[in-house]
């Protein structure tokens, strides 16, 4: 990891098991401004439970996670407010339309709702504002999630499976805006079963293998 | 103080709680205007018990007036019980509950909004049904301003404690039966105390004092149940 760069985050000896299982063990990485992360390993690897905890979902069996050298359950507002955390599921409300699902997660996150208009044309959802959630594709729920990454001020982005159910062109604009966020200092660590269309010297893998035991 | 990463971006800075309180209060009424069922059925299953007593016990009024508190209580009872899955249950399914235990606003102001919110969609209505009800029943008259004022005070409490019950249960597929058995023995002081209150009333005796505890009862819940909800929510999420 380069050294000059401030480590925003970093993950002390985590462990995770899952019915008995373990997922993984002694997991220590530190993740500086400036770092993309990818984080790769077959499905049930523990992927998503590693995400998981290091947004503070869900509590490690062992370890800590350390935002800026302070465990992040110490101040967990101040986390939160420097955390962008895009799970597999979309959070979409279908009973709300397109512009009120995205200008409410923006003002829960604290940042400008009346942005939420034109941030929607961002992710080619021109036109689909006022049509409800329930009526939109898989696709464009998990477009709308993603909206807020074109408004996010939080350093740390953590998004799984950012990807999923989005057509080529969004995921090349995708990809642009995840290199254009560590460049300007932020991180980001994700998950994608896709090779990542991004210079290799730009980024990193974890890879997390598949325990029986 | 929060890392900004442009020189030109303001500082973060999280919703004041009034802020975030109306916001989650706005789109939880939102989300219900536009999904009527879940506004209807408490209230529709209310009205459906109550107008089934009188054709099972038959048309006495003097039996009907006995047992009319019990009845409309124990029936505003099971409604809310009814009505309290929605409150978490599908926000823990679509995504958007891990998003607010992410949010930078505080847990307590969300949830509080959140209770609220479902008191007004599902407490709310039965105080104006009630009264209605209360004539098929034969109540005396004497009992319908006690009836009012312990379903004011009273099913707020339900909702707040009930609300415990569901962020414990949220987590799991079929957690229904849990949920009753976790929370109906909560409801138990809220039914003896207000129906006590109604049946003083009709005898036209002070019932200051059972609503002082009901009131009590309220004020502790409102103040404590935010917190173990929050607990709860996050126990359920891991």
């Amino acid at each position: 990891m380069s050294t000059s760069s401030p480590i925003l985050l970093n993950s002390h000896q985590l462990t995770c098991i899952r019915e008995e299982r373990i997922l993984f063990e002694e997991l220590s990485f530190s993740v500086c401004s400036g770092d993309i992360i990818q984080i790769e390993g077959p499905n049930g690897a523990g992927k998503t439970s590693l995400l998981r905890i290091l947004a503070g979902l869900s509590q490690p069996y062992e370890g800590s996670v350390n935002f800026k050298g302070k465990s992040i359950n110490d101040d967990r507002e101040l986390y939160n407010l420097n955390l962008l955390y895009i799970g597999h599921l979309a959070g979409i409300k279908g009973e709300m339309t397109a512009q009120e699902n995205l200008a409410f997660n923006l003002a829960l996150s604290g940042l400008d709702h009346t942005a939420a208009e034109q941030t929607l044309s961002e992710v080619n959802l021109l036109g689909f504002e006022d049509a409800l959630a329930s009526h939109l594709s898989a696709g464009q729920h998990r477009r709308i999630a993603l909206a807020k990454l074109w408004q996010s001020k939080a350093p740390i982005w953590i998004l799984d499976e950012p990807f999923t159910a989005i057509d080529k062109n969004g995921v090349i604009k995708l990809e642009k805006l995840i290199v254009e966020h560590a460049k300007a200092g932020g991180c980001v660590i994700l998950t994608t079963h896709q090779d990542l269309n991004i210079n290799q010297d730009l980024y990193k893998k974890i890879t997390l293998e598949y325990r029986f035991f | 103080m929060p890392v900004t990463m442009k020189n030109d971006q303001t500082l973060l800075k999280p919703l004041s709680y009034r802020a975030t309180f109306w916001l989650v209060f706005k789109r939880d009424l939102t989300i219900a205007f536009r999904h009527k069922d879940d506004i209807l059925n408490p209230l529709l299953f209310f009205v459906i018990v109550i107008t089934l007593f009188p054709l099972g016990i038959g048309p006495e009024s003097a039996t009907l007036a006995r047992i009319a508190p019990g009845i409309i209580w124990v029936a505003a009872l099971l409604s809310t019980l009814l009505s309290l899955d929605r409150l978490f249950k599908s926000d823990h399914t679509d995504g958007s509950l891990e998003q607010m235990l992410l949010s930078p606003q505080p847990l307590f102001i969300i949830v509080l909004a959140k209770i609220i919110a479902h008191w007004c969609l599902t407490g709310l209505p039965l105080i104006f049904v009630a009264p209605l009800l209360a004539v098929m029943l034969n109540l005396h008259e004497n009992s319908y301003l006690a009836l009012m004022l312990t379903l004011l005070i009273g099913t707020p409490i339900l909702s707040f404690l009930g609300a415990i019950g569901v962020a414990l249960t949220v987590g799991i597929k079929k957690g229904g039966v849990l949920l009753s058995l976790l929370v109906l023995p909560l409801y138990i002081p809220v039914l003896i105390f207000a129906t006590s209150a109604i049946d003083t009333a009709s005898l036209n005796l002070p019932y200051d004092g059972q609503l002082a505890i009901i009131a009590a009862l309220l004020i502790g819940s409102i103040t404590l149940s935010p917190f173990a909800v929050s607990a709860a929510l996050k126990v359920s999420t891991n």
